[in-house]
């Protein structure tokens, strides 16, 4: 029982992570109908930024609070994670719009190589690691063998991070005009174009947007964790589309519930069975969605037409 | 009343805007990761260094880049297009090498082991036929077969290879185990490829477009993870070394009396066993062509493609679609199974490091790249980009002009992932993008890269 809500506090945690990935994807998806392969290594890019950019406020600035620190580090990252990705939609995918479903997943394809080894090239391709930061655990309860159920301090500060970044988003999306213009796209962009929508500037939006979350995933991954590396993007991009899928590309609330499943079955999976197979479980419970529940827990069905 | 090629108006100012611009974007996404690296000190801590003039450099890079592209480019696309477009039959010259690119390239791949031996020697001409000739016959060859199930079937496949996986363990546990013969367990790798095939087509061929091409690369990562967690079997990341190479037919390539260059009265050199592979993929790939010609003009082959076009009409017109999707699915495993059990013998040595997503990536952009369903253009594609970063290995002189630290391979990936992007932009539809109906009405029309349609599934 201890072990469980152990790994219950330890799931949801990584399935924070995984659920502001996941947003980026299902969002992209749902307004230009394309897998933006490249979003895990943009992931992974943001981590990096907030790498250099935590090291640069505490060893060169000198700057003594970890909180003030951390601040700075997400709001940069967010920045220029956001920066990144706008430029690689302008780049890489804008050329292709209206040409075949399969030149931009290429296009995202090789995006995603040139990320990867462009962070390899840069900053070398060992592990990155920096100090643990609020390593105080709260101590929830313990059972009399001793085995204490406990919450950090890192764990809640991922929660609640991302709680109100959730909220912010979910407040753009449903109660603004940019996210009426957002969900209009979605919808039929040509119907939304001849109603007065910059579309083109909508969907750039959207890729910030997307970004950055994934900017937010990524600072808490480096906290979390302490440590990142230049092929850290694809395993977690993988994970979190499926998360997408899990609850239903195009829905934003299942792309979240996605995230939270992914990372329970992950962590449980590791506790109880093994964890050499766990990315198997993730990529194995991909395959069954969508073989069974194509359109995920909260999406809607795919209507075929002629 | 102006010429109508002075109507495109080349605007300085604007040009200078857009790269300052540009340079000033460049400048935000590159001062983290190039103007700082990241280092670890005598202590083992994190600590950052910086590198300015690299950050400067690189950034001037980028807004030189795009004031040409503002001054010349732009201009020279929009006159382009206000050329009137005045013949709807392609070029002579195009016909031409449409006719004469294929007879040659096969020409040259024939005679290629000999040639290289005669201009680099028996020392240099190893290196040429291996890195060179070997190694990019195989990427034709998947990229060949990964062909029937997206080019023709239109089914997008992001774990081919798997099955190429599948091939290439199958024949190093069966050939270390029992003992087996490259020539018997070349078929039995390639059915056993086509089996997987058919269990993992099976449940997933219902789905369609993105949704199949992500399951099949959750399958491809499963068969990779198994690999490398089933110790016992595969003997997980170590791999499994000492897999028997192939012999001529019987007779080993060794330095024995019974070996091939004893045989044949020649000195022993370990380049003969080379040029014979040379010429076994070589076989292989063109196995692979000639069916895919051949199953073009079957019923199969016009259902494969029938259904990449339009699969409500296929349905409506009474073809099975599971089963015309599986046997695309199955055949394209089956010559992934034949390159991999290859492999094995090639490499003598496996490892799933060598079956990893990228891998599927990259063969999945040389059917694409080349233009979906054109084997030349595939070809054309394979040889451009696996020739392309072989040849980055060998740009030893860019030590001289950049200083002895600098290692041109380091590059080749970075540059690979630039230029799948660069092409794509270019050539949206791959780089041979008309198409020769397979079958017609009186007389065989070219179809032009407008009506193209790609894989939908």
């Amino acid at each position: 029982m201890e072990v469980f809500v152990q790994q219950l506090i330890n799931g949801i945690t990584l399935g924070s992570i995984y659920g502001l990935i996941a947003i980026g994807y299902t969002m992209v998806f749902g307004i230009i109908g394309m897998v933006n392969f490249a979003h895990g290594d943009v992931f992974m890019v943001s981590a990096f930024i907030a790498l250099v950019t935590f090291l640069f406020l505490t060893t060169w600035l000198g700057i003594g609070s970890v909180v003030v620190a951390l601040l700075i580090v997400l709001v940069v990252a967010m920045l220029l994670t956001s920066l990144v990705n706008w430029t690689i939609e302008r780049v890489a995918y804008r050329p292709l719009r209206g040409s075949s479903r399969l030149a931009p997943l290429i296009s995202a394809i090789g995006m995603s190589i040139f990320l990867s080894n462009f962070v390899q090239v840069a900053q070398g391709p060992r592990f990155k690691s920096i100090p643990q930061l609020f390593d105080q655990v709260i101590v929830l309860f313990s059972d009399p063998d001793g085995y204490d159920v406990s919450v950090s301090y890192k764990q809640l500060m991922v929660w609640g991070v991302t709680a109100v970044l959730l909220f912010v988003f979910w407040f753009v999306v449903t109660r603004t005009a940019l996210g009426r213009a957002q969900r209009a796209c979605e919808q039929d962009q040509k119907m939304a174009a001849l109603l007065g929508i910059d579309v083109d500037r909508t969907i750039s939006i959207t890729f910030v947007i997307a970004a950055a979350l994934a900017a937010v995933a990524g600072t808490m991954y480096l906290m979390y964790y302490g440590v990142v590396s230049f092929a850290d993007g694809f395993v977690p991009g993988v994970k979190a589309f499926t998360a997408a899928v899990l609850g239903g590309i195009g829905s934003l609330p299942g792309a979240v519930l996605g995230g939270l499943l992914i990372g329970l079955v992950e962590v449980m999976w590791s506790a109880y069975f093994s964890t050499d197979y766990k990315d198997v479980a993730a990529f194995s419970i991909l395959a069954i969605t969508m073989i069974f529940l194509p359109q995920g827990i909260l999406g809607r069905p795919d209507v075929e037409k002629v | 009343m102006e010429a109508p090629h002075s109507a495109v108006r080349v605007d300085l100012g604007r040009a200078v805007r857009e790269a300052a611009l540009a340079g000033l974007i460049a400048f935000g996404i590159l001062l983290p990761l190039i103007g700082f690296n990241t280092v670890q000190n005598i202590r083992n801590e994190l600590v950052l260094e910086t590198r300015w003039p690299l950050l400067a450099a690189l950034v001037a890079i980028v807004a030189a880049g795009r004031f040409l592209h503002e001054l010349v480019i732009i201009p020279w696309l929009a006159r382009r297009a206000m050329r009137p477009r005045a013949e709807h039959a392609p070029p002579a010259w195009r016909a031409a090498l449409a006719r004469w690119a294929p007879p040659f390239a096969l020409g040259f791949a024939i005679v290629y082991p000999p040639l290289a031996l005669w201009l680099a020697g028996f020392q240099g001409a190893a290196k040429w036929i291996d890195n060179f000739g070997v190694q990019i016959l195989i990427y034709v060859m998947l990229g060949w077969g990964l062909n029937i199930v997206v080019g023709l079937a239109g089914l997008l496949d992001l774990g081919y290879v798997a099955f190429y996986a599948v091939g290439a363990y199958s024949y190093a546990l069966l050939a270390k185990t029992f003992g087996l013969s490259f020539w018997l367990l070349l078929p039995l790798a390639g059915s056993l490829a086509a089996f997987w095939g058919i269990l993992l087509g099976f449940p997933v061929l219902r789905l369609r477009g993105d949704y199949l091409a992500i399951v099949t690369l959750a399958f491809g990562e499963i068969i990779r993870l198994i690999l490398i967690n089933w110790v016992p079997v595969t003997n997980g990341y170590a791999g499994i070394s000492g897999v028997p190479r192939p012999t001529f037919f019987g007779i080993p390539f060794n330095a024995d009396e019974n070996g091939f260059a004893a045989r044949f009265g020649l000195e022993f050199s370990p380049i003969y066993r080379t040029i014979f592979l040379y010429y076994v993929i070589l076989a292989l790939a063109f196995l692979t062509a000639a069916v895919t010609v051949r199953l073009r003009r079957l019923p199969i082959g016009r259902a494969w493609e029938a259904l990449r076009e339009d699969e409500i009409a296929c349905r409506s017109l009474g073809i099975n679609t599971t089963s015309t999707k599986l046997t695309a699915f199955a055949m394209g495993a089956m010559f992934a199974g034949f390159a991999g059990s290859f492999f094995a013998a090639r490499q003598g040595f496996i490892s799933p490091e060598s079956f990893t997503f990228m891998e599927s990536a990259v063969i999945v952009a040389m059917v694409v790249l080349g233009g979906m369903g054109s084997l030349i253009g595939v070809a054309t594609a394979a040889v451009i980009m696996i020739g392309g970063t072989e040849i980055m290995r060998e740009l030893d002189f860019l030590k001289h002009v950049f200083g002895k630290d600098f290692d041109p391979t380091q590059y080749r990936m970075l540059l690979f992932g630039f230029a799948m992007v660069l092409i794509m932009i270019w050539k949206p539809r791959g780089l041979i993008s008309t198409r020769e109906p397979s079958a017609f009405l009186e007389r065989r029309k070219t179809v032009a890269a407008e009506f193209v349609r790609e894989g939908r599934g």
